[in-house]
């Protein structure tokens, strides 16, 4: 019990006054450097929870006595949920709004975003004859057939992105869509991005889809050399570049209704959009900076410029559900 | 003590008559266990009561959608995993718990314990080890390729690990041996005089064991039965790696990508009374059973001496579970750890294996004094409403670790934000959150989901006690608190060892509650795992995902050879025969 007590104490170091407390659906070890640098710079703590699940419920349960101040989320449709359950704030900063390109956050400050990434086709370098598949609409052609691999249909990433091709297209087209994506798998969905690669690499299938950031990763993988390998087999393929562009998704802040240290947030969401994080996430992690102007990593910058869909997030956000029902009506994970 | 262990009582299963001078403080006890128990099961259904009343906030009715689509997947494939789980883990558990309580074969007491091993494995562990091993990339298929020259996989045919069968394989891995604990210990305690008698009247080994000790060990094994099912069904990990839709991946499907909490609250409340109707249709079933012992003679146990093939299939049938549950994958995982050393060594590991233990020690005993009290107060008096409030306190372990999580979230909160209001309108002070958000919501939160594995085995332990103790017990002066001290807690402390160290071990594993409610910076090893293997990266947490199978094979050995001692009469000698 003693030992108990010790332990509530020595954990419970939320909120000494001028700290910023956070929720993140992003990994520790993903924030760590970033947000190492930002108290090195302001003096200012961060303590934050990994929170994957749970985290609208939680903040709907403690209510305005919550300590948390500011979300990180992963992708657009988790930080909508939290706008339409009424748990944001807005705020302003015109340093903010320099930084942020307008179609990358909410119109009245519920949301920023903080990185872009784009969700792209690796096709094996010689199994796919160039020009094969140039568009998302592709994937969904007989010539396909059991081809393709893809992570499960209900992932956050897949949803918005069939959320996209409703917005851009339709629901009708967009189910037809999704049918004939899910006949052309050459196996359940299953794994992460990366798997999906190493699977191509691998034989198992042709061409995969996936989020860009996990390409650097892998093509700079020290302590899995192998994966060096499975990047080494596929080229990139920015889709739909004659017409709407690229689907791109964000990494996103907002401040939460019941921010004790609301000035606090918006200075850390400041200094995540600012140069220098931005720079930690460029050549951490591999994404895109949402600052215009940011300089990319190497590797990103290699594969050069591309059109990325302007379709504004929120909207696309919009569609989540119905995409989610859509993958549960075409069996996409069967 | 011993007198008592040497009373020789029939049984009737008829409570025992009190004596009339105890009469008044036998009366007075009662009501403190009474409402004691009550009040304490009370406080654990209300995460649970949460999690049903979120069902019936209106929402969008998700019913006609599910009904539609994807239910009757979701319905037939949980069927599948509950019977491949469900079969597997009885046949390993009790066979070899059979085996090492009552032959002798080579390996025999390095089985007794090691067969328990894989239960400190955590499925989403095991899973992602057999994967990398036996998928299409994987060293099992590419030396296949590289013998036969296949080049794709349409060459071939090989099983597909992230199936309904890989899954029901890695569960019944790392879950049998709870079957096997629980049902060993109920051979241990059972007497040799009835299978003597068994072997007497003309029966075989064979016979006896299927028509005299398997139907004494029944509550036991039933009871480790269904917290395997109850794990099966609440399992999120590994169904949602190998992509297999479960009833309880629609839940978190409905719930996180459908948005809607409540329609997810109805799904697990339909999966809660489908627990509920299985375990009344057992209660149904043994209903006019009573497992009484009421022979304390318990000589050693006779140990039939195996011969020829039968000794050795004795030696394969113990050895390969350990080696496919244990052994293999902890291989795989030393591997990893080896190769990824400067990444997954630092100090960080320490801390949060720190936390682990401490934390997890501490709802251990926390459970296991409410298991008993809650269990002697229901044998105490056998209410419906106690017996009642009790059972249903102990299905938080029916429902998946993340729903509980968001109704102890709604309920702490609620509490906290009530205590709050009352303070600032009364003494114009804010108390803010007290629970939510700290380790207390944390303990609370294991409490809640792992009371059943305490409860149940206490429980179990405490029915093979006949009534007629207690009856000895009242008619010379001693009142139940006394009788539970003086007979009835060293009658079945070999129960309570195992029901410490099962809470033990399945804190130390548990994933989705701690994610949900812990406190800021705060890490166990699992949610430290958890990060690196959401990401398909476990190498570099692999010394993490070490250090909770470490952790939890210490208390793990040492409750074997507790339970070894713990027959009375049991030697550890070898018997010569």
């Amino acid at each position: 019990m003693i030992a108990l007590a010790g332990l509530i104490t020595h954990s419970s170091t939320a909120a000494p006054g001028d700290a910023v407390n956070l929720y993140s659906y992003r990994q520790p070890f993903l924030m760590k450097p970033l947000l190492d640098a930002f108290t090195k710079e302001t003096r200012v703590k961060v303590n934050m929870v990994y929170l994957k699940k749970g985290m609208l419920e939680r903040l709907k349960a403690e209510g305005a006595n919550s300590p948390a101040d500011l979300v990180l989320t992963a992708d657009i449709g988790n930080i909508q949920n939290l706008v339409a359950a009424g748990l944001l704030q807005s705020s302003s900063s015109s340093k903010i709004n320099r930084n942020v390109p307008a179609q990358f956050r909410h119109p009245q400050g519920l949301w920023y975003g903080l990185t872009t990434r784009a969700r792209i086709i690796f096709a094996h370098k010689d199994r796919v004859k160039p020009g094969e598949v140039t568009t998302y609409e592709d994937l969904a052609k007989p010539h396909m057939k059991g081809r393709i691999c893809t992570r499960s249909g209900k992932h956050v990433y897949n949803v918005s992105l069939l959320a996209w091709m409703i917005a851009a297209k339709g629901e009708a087209a967009g189910e037809a869509w999704a049918r004939g994506l899910k006949a052309n798998l050459a196996r359940k969905p299953q794994g992460n991005d990366r798997a999906q690669v190493k699977a191509v690499f691998q034989g198992e299938c042709d061409v995969a889809v996936g989020n860009t950031y996990y390409m650097g990763k892998m093509m700079t993988n020290k302590k899995n050399p192998e994966q060096k390998n499975w990047a080494a087999a596929v080229n990139l393929i920015f889709p739909n570049q004659k017409d709407r562009g690229t689907h791109v998704n964000i990494s996103g802040a907002g401040i939460t209704k019941s921010a004790k240290n609301k000035a606090g947030a918006i200075r850390l969401i400041e200094f995540l959009t600012g140069d220098a994080a931005q720079k930690i996430y460029a050549e951490d992690n591999f994404e895109y900076p949402i600052k215009v102007g940011a300089k990319l990593h190497p590797i990103v910058a290699g594969w050069g410029k591309f059109k990325a869909d302007e379709t504004f997030l929120f909207k696309i956000a919009e569609h989540r559900i119905t995409a989610t029902r859509i993958m549960d009506k075409v069996r996409f994970n069967n | 003590m011993n007198e008592f262990m040497t009373t020789e009582a029939a049984t009737t299963g008829i409570p025992p008559p009190r004596a009339a001078g105890a009469k008044r403080n036998v009366w007075s006890w009662l009501n403190v266990w009474s409402l004691g128990t009550v009040l304490i099961a009370a406080a654990m259904t209300v995460p649970i009561l949460a999690v049903l009343i979120i069902g019936l906030t209106p929402g969008d009715d998700i019913w006609s959608h599910l009904a539609s689509t994807v239910l009757p997947g979701y319905i037939s494939t949980t069927l599948g995993l509950m019977i491949g789980v469900g079969v597997g883990t009885l046949v390993i558990g009790v066979g070899t718990a059979w085996l090492v309580s009552t032959c002798r074969f080579s390996g025999r007491r390095l089985f007794e314990w090691a067969l328990l091993l894989p239960m400190a494995m955590p499925a989403y562990v095991i899973a992602y080890v057999y994967t990398d091993i036996l998928e299409y990339a994987g060293p099992v298929q590419e030396v296949l390729r590289d013998i036969f020259g296949w080049t794709l996989k349409r060459d071939y045919w090989f099983p597909e690990i992230r199936s309904l069968g890989g899954a029901a394989s890695m569960m019944t891995l790392v879950l049998y041996p709870y079957v096997y604990l629980l049902s060993r210990a109920a051979f241990m305690e059972q007497s040799v005089c009835v299978l003597e008698a068994s072997r007497i009247l003309g029966r075989g080994p064979w016979r006896s064991f299927c028509t005299v000790a398997l139907p004494l060990a029944r509550p036991a094994i039933v009871i480790g039965v269904s917290l395997v099912l109850m794990e099966t069904l609440n399992d999120f990990g590994t169904v949602d790696f190998f992509a297999v839709g479960t009833f309880t991946l629609g839940i978190y499907d409905v719930w996180l990508n459908m948005n809607n909490v409540a329609g997810a609250a109805q799904l697990a409340g339909v999966m809660l009374f489908f627990v509920v109707f299985l375990m009344l249709a057992e209660r149904f079933a043994r209903r006019k059973q009573r497992f009484h012992t009421t022979t304390a003679k318990l000589k050693a146990l006779p140990g039939y001496q195996l011969k020829g093939a039968p000794k050795r299939f004795a030696t394969v049938a113990c050895a390969l579970p350990v080696l496919f549950g244990f052994l293999l994958p902890a291989m795989v995982l030393g591997g990893y750890a080896v190769t990824n050393f400067d990444a997954a060594a630092n100090a960080e590991v320490l801390r949060h294996a720190g936390n682990s233990v401490l934390l997890s020690s501490v709802v251990a005993l926390l459970a296991l004094g409410i298991g008993v009290f809650m269990a002697y107060g229901v044998r105490l008096r056998k209410e419906k409403i106690v017996t009642f409030v009790v059972r249903f306190a102990s299905l938080g372990y029916a429902v998946p670790g993340s729903v509980l999580a968001i109704g102890v979230l709604v309920s702490l909160g609620g509490l906290d934000n009530g205590i709050d209001g009352f303070m600032r309108r009364n003494f114009g002070l804010s108390t803010g959150l007290v629970f939510s958000g700290t380790i207390a919501a944390v303990t609370f939160g294991y409490l809640v989901r792992f009371l059943a594995l305490s409860f149940g085995s206490v429980e179990a332990s405490l029915s093979k006690i006949t009534p007629n103790m207690d009856g000895a017990a009242a008619s010379l002066g001693h009142g139940p608190f006394s009788t539970l001290k003086r007979i009835h807690l060293p009658l079945i402390r070999g129960s309570a060892l195992t029901a410490v160290i099962m809470v033990f071990v399945e804190c130390m594993k548990e994933l989705p509650m701690t994610v949900i409610l812990r406190p800021f910076n705060f890490h166990t090893l699992a949610t430290y795992v958890h990060q690196f293997a959401s990401d398909e990266q476990l190498g570099e947490a692999s010394l993490a995902a070490l250090a909770i199978v470490g952790f939890g094979i210490l208390p793990v050995i040492v409750l074997s050879f507790a339970i070894t001692k713990s027959r009375p009469g049991h030697s550890t000698e070898e018997p010569t025969s």
